[in-house]
């Protein structure tokens, strides 16, 4: 079974979403995703200061298997890319909730907050959705 | 629910993940598809092809037979030796790639594709007939590939002394039959290595002790790359019943001499000769992405298009196989998600023997 962290929120296009401290939100794709789509190869990130609509494709993972757009959650303005997986596209696959992070935006004022799922929500829509 | 090799449940419990493969329900990859890519490169690795055919082909006039039905000529074929060879329709088109071995005076095998073998048992038996051959599916076999530079010395290990000398005596494309097993030196990975044919109930057993002389369990994730790279052809993507052998890269399997050697196919492919007016040529992709199979190609000739694409995890860029019109230069674009990439046109195959045959950087070599 994939890992499902408690503390991250997550979307039904398999992204992931931590809040941090300074209100930003960090941004990935699930161990689930990154099983489906095997050993990535490379992955192309947003630069910082690009400005994204919610549901934006706004990154590409691209696997052995198949090429992939991530989707921006919310509304905001890119404020990091993860450089080191140009290099290393295989921590998406080793580490997807850590160094296999994919970016950082900050949502624009007055937006409203994205509708994500809890991690029991997402355990249960990915079982729903494997069959 | 598809159909099962005698090693499924083996896959399972290794943690493979399964996934339909003409109708088979095969193992992609045990954790890392490239990993077990760079095993068979650079040490040895085992694939189950157990959804292969293998059809025994009997009788007096077995080797007439072979010689009307395939386009390759098995005349040229001593004793234990295996031809690669198409099987064509009339008007020229592949019905199916497969190797047949010489195993007898009056007895071949053939080793056919897991999508194709019904349709090429019928084939072969409405023509069987009229020459008094028995056509026998051995559903009762097991097979499996151990590929890599190491590949040959490890598995040894598992046959006796006496043969054990046989089977490092076998050269390349030589088969034997050894302690009950089917054993030829042939592939489809370009590297050096054995498919054994075995019982289906000794192929669980085998594949641990396989997995005892240290070689890696490789799924059919690893087995494309390996094949792309090696520039074979995959039956379905790079070749089907639209396209003859000359437009499919594969001219040279097509036997035309004896001249008067009646071959199915031979008629209709004499027409197109020399040569079609598209062919399938290798691509290097020159810009980041990865090529796969129908992606459009433009070229100064017209359009093509790509048959079987993917990443090469030797050469760290992505290479496909693509059919263009014949002589449409050194470079051509693809489309690839909305953006046209640059590629370079280079003979297959890519890499053999775990050396990359083409050099990166455009006008260099290897």
């Amino acid at each position: 079974m994939s890992k499902i962290p408690d503390d991250l929120q997550f979307t039904r296009s398999h992204e992931w979403v931590r809040r941090l401290p300074d209100g930003a939100l960090e941004i990935g794709i699930t161990d689930h995703a990154q099983g489906e789509l095997g050993d990535l190869v490379f992955v192309e990130v947003p630069h910082s200061g690009r400005g994204v609509k919610a549901g934006e494709a706004c990154a590409v993972v691209e696997s052995v298997k198949a090429a992939s757009d991530v989707y921006a959650p919310v509304s905001g303005t890119v404020i990091a890319g993860n450089a080191e997986l140009a290099a290393k596209p295989e921590l998406l696959n080793q580490d997807p909730y850590g160094s296999g992070w994919l970016m950082r935006i900050e949502p624009a004022a007055g937006v409203a907050p994205a509708v994500l799922m809890s991690a029991a929500e997402y355990s249960a829509y990915v079982a729903e959705t494997a069959h | 629910m598809g159909l099962k090799t005698p090693l499924y449940e083996v896959h399972v419990a290794e943690g493979a993940k399964i996934v339909d493969f003409g109708g088979w329900d095969m193992p992609l990859h045990y954790g890392s598809q490239i990993e077990e890519h760079h095993a068979v490169r650079r040490d040895a690795g085992m694939f189950d092809v157990s959804h292969m055919g293998v059809i025994d082909v009997e009788g007096p006039r077995a080797r007439e037979f072979l010689r009307h039905l395939l386009a390759n000529d098995v005349a040229k074929l001593p004793p234990g030796k295996g031809l690669y060879s198409v099987l064509l329709r009339e008007d020229g088109k592949i019905l199916d790639d497969l190797i047949v071995f010489f195993v007898a005076p009056e007895r071949f095998r053939l080793v056919v594709n897991a999508g194709t073998r019904d349709k090429d048992l019928s084939w072969m038996r409405a023509r069987a007939a009229a020459f008094g051959i028995t056509v026998t599916e051995r559903r009762d076999l097991a097979m499996i590939a151990i590929q890599g530079p190491n590949a040959r010395a490890k598995s040894v290990r598992l046959f006796s002394a006496p043969d054990a000398a046989a089977v490092l005596g076998l050269g390349p494309f030589e088969s034997a039959t050894l302690g009950g097993w089917f054993v030829s030196r042939t592939g489809y990975t370009g590297e050096d290595g054995f498919e054994i044919a075995l019982a289906a109930a000794d192929a669980p057993r085998i594949w641990q002790a396989l997995h005892a002389v240290g070689i890696a369990a490789a799924g059919l994730g690893a087995r494309d790359t390996l094949r792309l790279e090696a520039g074979m052809n995959l039956y379905g993507s790079d070749m089907d019943e639209t396209h003859d052998p000359l437009e499919s890269g594969l001219g040279w399997t097509v036997a035309f001499e004896p001249h008067d050697r009646d071959f199915i196919g031979r008629r209709a492919l004499a027409a197109a000769r020399p040569a079609g007016d598209r062919e399938l040529v290798g691509l290097l992709l020159e810009e980041r992405g990865v090529l796969r199979s129908h992606q459009p190609v433009i070229t100064v000739k017209g359009p093509g298009e790509v048959t079987s694409g993917t990443f090469s995890p030797t050469l760290n860029r992505s290479i496909a196989l693509a059919r263009v019109p014949r002589e449409c230069g050194a470079s051509v674009q693809v489309q690839i998600r909305g953006k046209a990439l640059a590629a370079r046109v280079v003979k297959p195959p890519f890499v053999r023997h775990g050396r990359p045959l083409i050099g990166l950087i455009e006008g260099s070599s290897p």
